[in-house]
């Protein structure tokens, strides 16, 4: 009677840093030794499901055996998929980076005892966090996505205030009040849905949400909540101080991760479940809000002093790019602006990371991160400088970069559209980017004369080589684009079946 | 704090901005409420698919069938939740409240003693009962955590001494018996979280009393509001004299 | 009844209306979070009012089911919430933000 069904694997992504979290809380020393076990066990089980969607498509998986309206669905298809697997890398990366992060603090204590405590709840605090994204990318129903959102939340918050700096916890408690409004309006949304049709399920939704007066009352009402979270323009403020002040791979897992969640679920929302109650005004409002989010958050982070806030409103900055895509998307065919969305979220998860490891490991080597007295750097940490120099390049856009195949995805959907002032606010923004990460790399790479490094630690590799690597990956995206691209057709419903040629 | 406030306070200005918020507030609240005044009222919902698959459900409360059952996968998130609720406080700080309250008056002693046994038999009443009329592992969770609640405030002796590994186990218990339920589950009929039909209520049951405790004790972990002492005591010896902050 | 149906979403729509009003106006760390807590409220009230079927007295068993999972949630965030403004408040005194920075001007 034993059977092991094939579709099964679609719950081990969400089951093993689950398993892993409860078993870190459990025993308190495994951590460190269990946790990139762990975090390898879930990249294959994401690659397993990568080539199941290969060979047979997309899936559903009724979690209970339980059909839909009844029971809770399970899908992945290509979106799904490629940002499982954008969490999976990343999270790889990051969980390697905290080992040695923690492991060089502990080793060189200021006050005993804090980072232990730091590292004993990090791990299965990151765990969980895992586990809820993974849940968010793969549910199909409106409710458990609410569940998953506020798994996902809680646990950010929480490990946003890890570090213990007065700082950071008001940054953490305002971080909290904002997720959980944004939780609380989503909900409303979806008792409103639930009102007018009496299911949860996504993909019955999409075939009879039509334009009734509560799908628009609930959509208005998801979006806001969903953009409280992802911290669009207006509603930025609580972002910059909660990446900024947590510890260094916490700011990794906040900005290169836990925004693009929500992100994920209004794009679905918007193009695939509501794509018939929206209208070009409301496509346009929320262009407009990105091309404010690019340049503020760019002029922004110009002005900034310490590098990590600087790194934190580039973040406000890139989500901007991502929202250019929704006024694209209603007249261009949908297929570029998948493309562009998915690129620009991947090569931003691994790029922003790879800076906020790096910033850490500055920090970690000269105890501060005022970006004026940054200089020389490159003498005693070559692979981090040039880790947040390639990151630098992923930002601005150059090729062969995944963030350039996304910007120019976007450039040639807006020109193709008539549309081409969302292009202008791309090349803009991107010419701001490279002001602001030159800022920052000039200072890396000067050695002025006669400096002498100050003071040697031990050389981590662990430190280091995660965000080199992750850096390259975005780096080295653009060189494979056909492939995401490839796979992202196969699963979305609304998605134009044409294979896109190689990169431009 | 705001008690005392001097006269000053009383006589406030109105804010511009107070009032732009309240307006708005109040527009959009009436825009909401227009939207379900004409949204039509009876809407069938989930019931008859409830209704139709009750009987391979396991237990006869529709109720818990929803929450256990067809979307047992919510409550098992949910009771994740509940238990990085407390991973979360127990990063923040260590425990300040240990049970002490000022002078414990002989009537409350007594009375909690009597109450608390009495409490506990409430609890696992609610759980049982869950099967088939209201109740479940929440109600009883709830009531298993007031009880917790009352003993921490009467001060008994025993309480501060309960030992850290013990109580992270009781935290644990409830997702661990779910997480390996639902494995085996996928195992043993092939589906996650498919119950077979024979063993369903006992299962149910079984996860329903695990989950009962461990969100009793989980509910009074929140309230004391920090890690206990046993908890990561052999790694920072010095911790205790360096007073509240780690900053 | 139709109306009653009627009635708690309404009921529930205010409670969430004030408690968003409360939100914003309020300075005070607690009363941000009361404030929050009310605005649940008001969430699950107009969710567990659709079950609500009229005449045969069945109701409907899944917002039921949400509502008790919501309520879960909520907990864990107000708990979480709460701490968390404790540490803010013994680590650096600013709950009362406002209240303090008015306390200063006047004094000065």
């Amino acid at each position: 009677m034993l059977i092991f069904d094939a579709d099964a694997w679609i719950i081990c992504p969400i089951v093993f840093p689950l398993a892993a979290s409860i078993f870190f809380f459990l025993s308190r020393r495994t951590g460190p030794v269990a946790a990139p076990v762990a975090a390898l066990a879930t990249g294959v089980s994401i690659i397993i499901l990568l080539r199941q969607l290969l060979l047979f498509g997309p899936r559903h998986y009724y979690i209970g055996g339980w059909q839909a309206p009844l029971g809770i669905t399970l899908r992945f298809d290509g979106p799904a998929v490629l940002m499982l697997a954008m969490t999976g890398l990343t999270g790889i990366g990051i969980t390697l980076y905290a080992r040695g992060y923690f492991s060089f603090r502990i080793a060189a204590p200021k006050r005993v005892g804090r980072h232990e405590r730091q590292e004993r709840f990090f791990w299965p605090l990151w765990m969980m966090l895992w586990a809820a994204m993974n849940g968010l990318f793969l549910s199909s129903d409106i409710f458990n996505l609410y569940v998953t959102m506020e798994l996902v939340s809680i646990a950010a918050v929480a490990l946003a205030a890890l570090s213990g700096k007065p700082a950071s916890q008001i940054a953490a408690i305002r971080y909290l009040l904002v997720s959980f409004l944004g939780s609380l309006s989503y909900l409303l949304g979806v008792v409103f849905l639930y009102k007018t049709y009496g299911i949860l399920d996504l993909d019955m939704l999409q075939d009879i949400a039509g334009a009734a007066p509560g799908t628009r009352v609930a959509l208005a009402l998801i979006t806001i909540g969903l953009l409280l979270k992802t911290a669009l323009f207006p509603m930025h403020f609580w972002l910059p101080p909660a990446h900024a002040n947590a510890l260094a791979p916490v700011s990794a897992i906040l900005s290169g991760l836990v925004v693009k969640g929500s992100f994920y679920l209004l794009f679905r929302f918007w193009f695939e479940v509501f794509s018939g109650a929206i209208s070009i005004g409301a496509l346009n409002m929320l262009g407009i809000l990105g091309a404010g989010a690019i340049l503020w958050g760019a002029l922004q982070a110009m002005r900034q002093q310490r590098l990590k806030l600087l790194v934190a409103y580039s973040t406000v900055s890139q989500l901007g790019y991502l929202f250019i895509a929704f006024p694209l998307a209603s007249l261009e065919g949908n297929m570029k602006v998948w493309g562009a969305v998915i690129f620009m979220a991947m090569a931003h998860a691994c790029a922003k990371s790879a800076m906020f490891m790096a910033a850490g490991t500055i920090y970690l080597h000269i105890g501060h991160d005022r970006i004026n007295e940054l200089v020389g750097i490159r003498a005693y940490l070559p692979v981090t400088a040039l880790a947040y120099a390639i990151a630098g390049v992923n930002l601005m856009g150059l090729p062969p970069s995944g963030g350039f195949i996304a910007k120019w995805l976007l450039l040639s959907a807006s020109f193709n559209s008539m549309q081409w002032w969302w292009g202008v606010v791309v090349m803009v923004g991107s010419l701001l980017a490279s002001v602001y990460v030159y800022r920052v790399v000039c200072q890396l790479f000067i050695i002025p004369e006669g400096y002498t490094i100050k003071k040697q630690y031990p050389r981590s590799h662990l430190l280091e080589w995660p965000a080199f690597t992750l850096a390259l990956i975005s780096l080295l995206l653009g060189l494979f684009a056909p492939y995401p691209l490839h796979i992202l057709t196969i699963g979305s419903s609304n998605v134009a079946t044409i294979i896109p040629g190689g990169p431009p | 704090m705001l008690t005392t406030a001097p006269a000053k306070y009383r006589r406030k200005r109105i804010d511009p901005l107070v009032v732009l918020v309240f307006f708005l507030l109040a527009g959009v609240t009436a825009m909401l409420g227009r939207t379900i005044c004409i949204m039509p009222q009876q809407m069938p919902g989930l019931e008859n698919e409830v209704a139709r698959h009750l009987h391979n459900s396991g237990v006869a409360s529709p109720v818990t069938a929803v929450l256990l059952n067809f979307r047992g996968y919510d409550t098992l998130l949910e009771v994740m939740v509940l238990f990085l609720a407390v991973l979360g406080v127990w990063s923040l700080t260590r425990a300040t409240f240990v049970g002490y309250m000022g002078d414990v008056s002989p009537v409350q002693l007594a009375m909690v003693r009597l109450l608390a046994p009495f409490m506990f038999l409430v609890a696992a009443y609610l759980v049982w009962q869950g099967s088939h009329l209201a109740g479940g592992a929440f109600q009883g969770g709830a009531v298993l955590g007031g009880a917790g609640v009352l003993m921490l405030i009467t001060d008994l002796p025993w309480l501060p001494m309960v030992p850290a590994r013990p109580l992270r186990c009781g935290l644990a218990l409830g997702p661990v018996v779910f997480l390996s339920v639902a494995l085996g589950c996928l195992i043993w009929s092939g589906g996650f979280l498919v119950y077979p039909l024979q063993a369903a209520a006992f299962l149910l049951v079984l996860i329903e009393a695990a989950c009962a405790l461990s969100i009793g004790l989980t509910l009074a972990a929140l309230f004391v509001g920090g890690r206990p002492y046993g908890e990561l005591m052999e790694e920072q010896p010095y911790e205790g004299g360096s007073g509240q902050g780690d900053e | 009844m139709m109306s009653t149906n009627l009635l708690y979403s309404l009921t529930g729509l205010v409670l969430f209306a004030l408690g968003l009003y409360a939100l914003i106006v309020c300075s005070h760390l607690l009363r941000k979070i009361l404030a929050s807590n009310i605005m649940s409220s008001g969430v699950f009230l107009m969710l567990v009012s659709t079950a609500y079927r009229a005449g045969n007295g069945k109701i409907d068993p899944v917002p039921h089911a949400m509502v008790l999972t919501g309520i879960v949630v909520s907990v864990s965030a107000t708990a979480l919430a709460l701490v968390l403004a404790c540490r803010v408040q013994e680590t650096s005194n600013v709950t009362l933000v406002r209240e303090e920075y008015q306390h200063d001007t006047s004094g000065a």
